[in-house]
């Protein structure tokens, strides 16, 4: 099963001219810079915005194909929007807010969706029914956006940048709730971001967009360890994420273990089962290379590698990518390094990973 | 003068102060609707002739009142195209009747809703709209449920406005239909007659007095009222 999305629009000072597809269900991000052209995509998908050509269709059905006329309205496409400004009714309480498209959907596959109560309980927004969004904080609007948006019974969830708005802790507190829905609803979502850190989070299939056309597109962790897409590697966090299980915790030395698939990671301790599917992004300029086993160090993850790749990134740098067992991984290393220690590809060496980003435990099943 | 005659009003007074009530809220109750659509064209509507449609709703504003209700007496006299279908299919006559005050303060207060409702219906985010359309309300329901509501502090203050105005409409009213005690003789129209009578200088003071209190309480009305709802439909906290 899968989404295909096909668009070309023509503005003023701007082109889009983008496609891909997507796995259903999922979660698909979409990423890129401001002005890339992602939300212009969602609100496309949503029908609020008419492109002048292109196609779109979700599964079997067809919400729009200029060529062949199909446009199907807004209203009946069952895309539900979270929109970053939350865009509550402000003359509504917060219930009836919830209730809004859930009335309207009545009928649609009952059998399909959440129910209410479980709803406001998977949101925690019970103790808010009766307020109105006015009082309500940046955060608990969000919340109740989302809860409205799935009470709709979206065939698709649209989110537009829902957390842009949030302050970083305001942030975290919605994440595990975004995490929630989507492991709950099943309900494919098309996420539009320009922060990593939900990438790394939410995304299994990443988009990269860039003034209004797709870079490239595929699985999260086969885009994060190419080194040739100038979005990711030329930030400061570039870098690859690696899907990893928790292993054991060593509560006296406040360590725990990660495997993932080809080796294995210590990290500062992290809560969780062992056992729990967590997500790290190891960033490259936190990746050193040795070409012999390395002694007398206080790095405490080494890892035996082979150099499948070296690829120059600016005028004095080059990442070296890493094949670790049947995972990636990406070094940023210094021209003099390359030279001094004649990498090249097919070469054995050993990488020693400073440390790792982490990212909250995930159902990946 | 004794003093009584300062706190009591003769029937005939009476009379024209609430035909004045029975104009002004007849004549909102059929202009509501109206500026509300004319409204929803001007701000939203994409047709040929809109300016000129707009054009059109103003110029009671700017033209002289008694040209309005020459205008009015030609397509609605007896002899008028209008009036003549009128009185053929329905057996109305309008001219010189409470209808024709009616007619002509709709005509005149039209202006002053359309804008105030205008205003307000610009006010209202269009996504907000945007997103009850993704939760799957149709054009009509997003109307009612969404857009009208969040206009109503415009539409009620508008309103309540118009109703003042309309208490006190003249040129118009007394051009198209006339000044019949008891039947078209409104407050203003009183006090007119009252000004042209020698001795009843009391009576255009007491009938002042009534139209300068009913205005400034509308007003004032208005005011709170928009604040009010403002509260209520929850745009401030």
């Amino acid at each position: 099963m899968s989404f295909s999305v096909s668009l070309q629009h023509r503005f003023a000072d701007f082109e889009l001219d983008a496609s891909f597809e997507a796995p259903t269900p999922g979660v698909t991000v979409l990423f890129g810079p401001s002005g890339s052209g992602k939300s212009t995509i969602l609100a496309c998908i949503a029908g609020l915005l008419g492109a002048q050509g292109g196609r779109i269709a979700l599964e079997e059905e067809l919400l729009f194909d200029r060529a062949r006329g199909v446009d199907v309205a807004a209203e009946s496409r069952r895309t539900a929007v979270v929109f970053q400004d939350a865009r509550l009714f402000p003359h509504m309480s917060v219930r009836n807010n919830l209730r809004y498209g859930e009335r309207r959907s009545r009928g649609n596959d009952p059998d399909r969706g959440l129910e209410f109560d479980a709803v406001i309980d998977m949101l925690g927004v019970a103790h808010l029914l009766d307020r109105r969004p006015a009082t309500l904080s940046g955060g608990e609007r969000q919340r109740v956006a989302l809860g409205r948006a799935l009470l709709a019974r979206p065939r698709l969830l649209l989110m537009d940048e829902p957390l842009a708005a949030l302050d970083a802790p305001r942030k975290q507190e919605i994440l595990p709730f975004l995490e929630r829905v989507r492991d709950a609803a099943r309900v494919p979502i098309i996420y539009v971001t320009h922060a990593l850190d939900e990438v790394d989070r939410l995304a299994d299939t990443l988009v990269l967009l860039h003034h209004g056309r797709v870079l490239a597109t595929g699985p999260l962790h086969q885009l994060s360890a190419r080194t040739d897409l100038a979005v990711l590697s030329d930030r400061r966090d570039a870098g690859v994420v690696l899907a990893c299980t928790i292993e054991a915790h060593d509560a006296a030395l406040g360590q725990t273990r990660l495997r993932f698939d080809g080796g294995a990671l210590t990290v500062p301790a992290w809560s969780g089962a062992p056992g729990t599917r967590i997500r790290v992004r190891v960033r490259a300029r936190d990746v050193a290379i040795a070409t012999s086993a390395p002694a007398g160090l206080s790095i405490r993850n080494v890892l035996p590698a082979i150099v499948t790749a070296i690829t120059p990134h600016g005028a004095h740098e080059y990442f070296v990518s890493l094949r670790v067992g049947d995972s990636a991984l990406t070094a940023r290393v210094s021209r003099a390094a390359v030279a001094e220690l004649t990498l090249s590809p097919g070469r054995d060496v050993w990488a020693l990973v400073k440390s790792v980003a982490l990212h909250a435990a995930r159902d990946e099943s | 003068m004794d003093s009584s005659s300062w706190l009591t009003l003769t029937p005939q007074e009476w009379q024209a102060v609430r035909l004045s009530f029975v104009v002004a809220t007849r004549s909102l109750l059929f202009s509501l609707p109206l500026a509300v659509l004319l409204a929803w064209l001007l701000a939203r509507g994409r047709f040929l002739g809109r300016s000129w449609l707009d054009a059109f709703v103003h110029l009671p504003m700017v033209l002289p009142p008694v040209v309005i209700g020459w205008l009015l007496l030609l397509l609605f006299g007896v002899r008028g195209p209008l009036g003549s279908l009128l009185q053929d299919w329905f057996g109305v006559r309008l001219v010189f009747t409470t209808n024709a005050v009616v007619l002509a303060t709709v005509v005149m207060s039209l202006p002053l809703l359309v804008r105030a409702v205008r205003l307000s219906l610009e006010n209202v985010d269009t996504g907000l709209e945007a997103a009850a359309r993704t939760l799957g309300a149709r054009p009509l329901d997003r109307f009612f449920t969404i857009t009208l509501p969040l206009m109503t502090p415009g539409i009620l203050a508008g309103a309540v406005t118009a109703f003042a105005a309309g208490l006190g409409e003249f040129g118009a009213v007394i051009t198209f239909a006339s000044n019949v005690e008891g039947e078209t003789q409104t407050l203003p129209l009183a006090i007119y007659s009252a000004t042209q009578t020698p001795g009843a200088e009391a009576t255009a003071a007491k009938l002042s007095l009534i139209s300068f209190v009913l205005a400034i309480t509308a007003l004032l009305l208005a005011d709170r009222l928009s604040r009010r709802v403002q509260r209520w439909i929850g745009r401030t906290a």
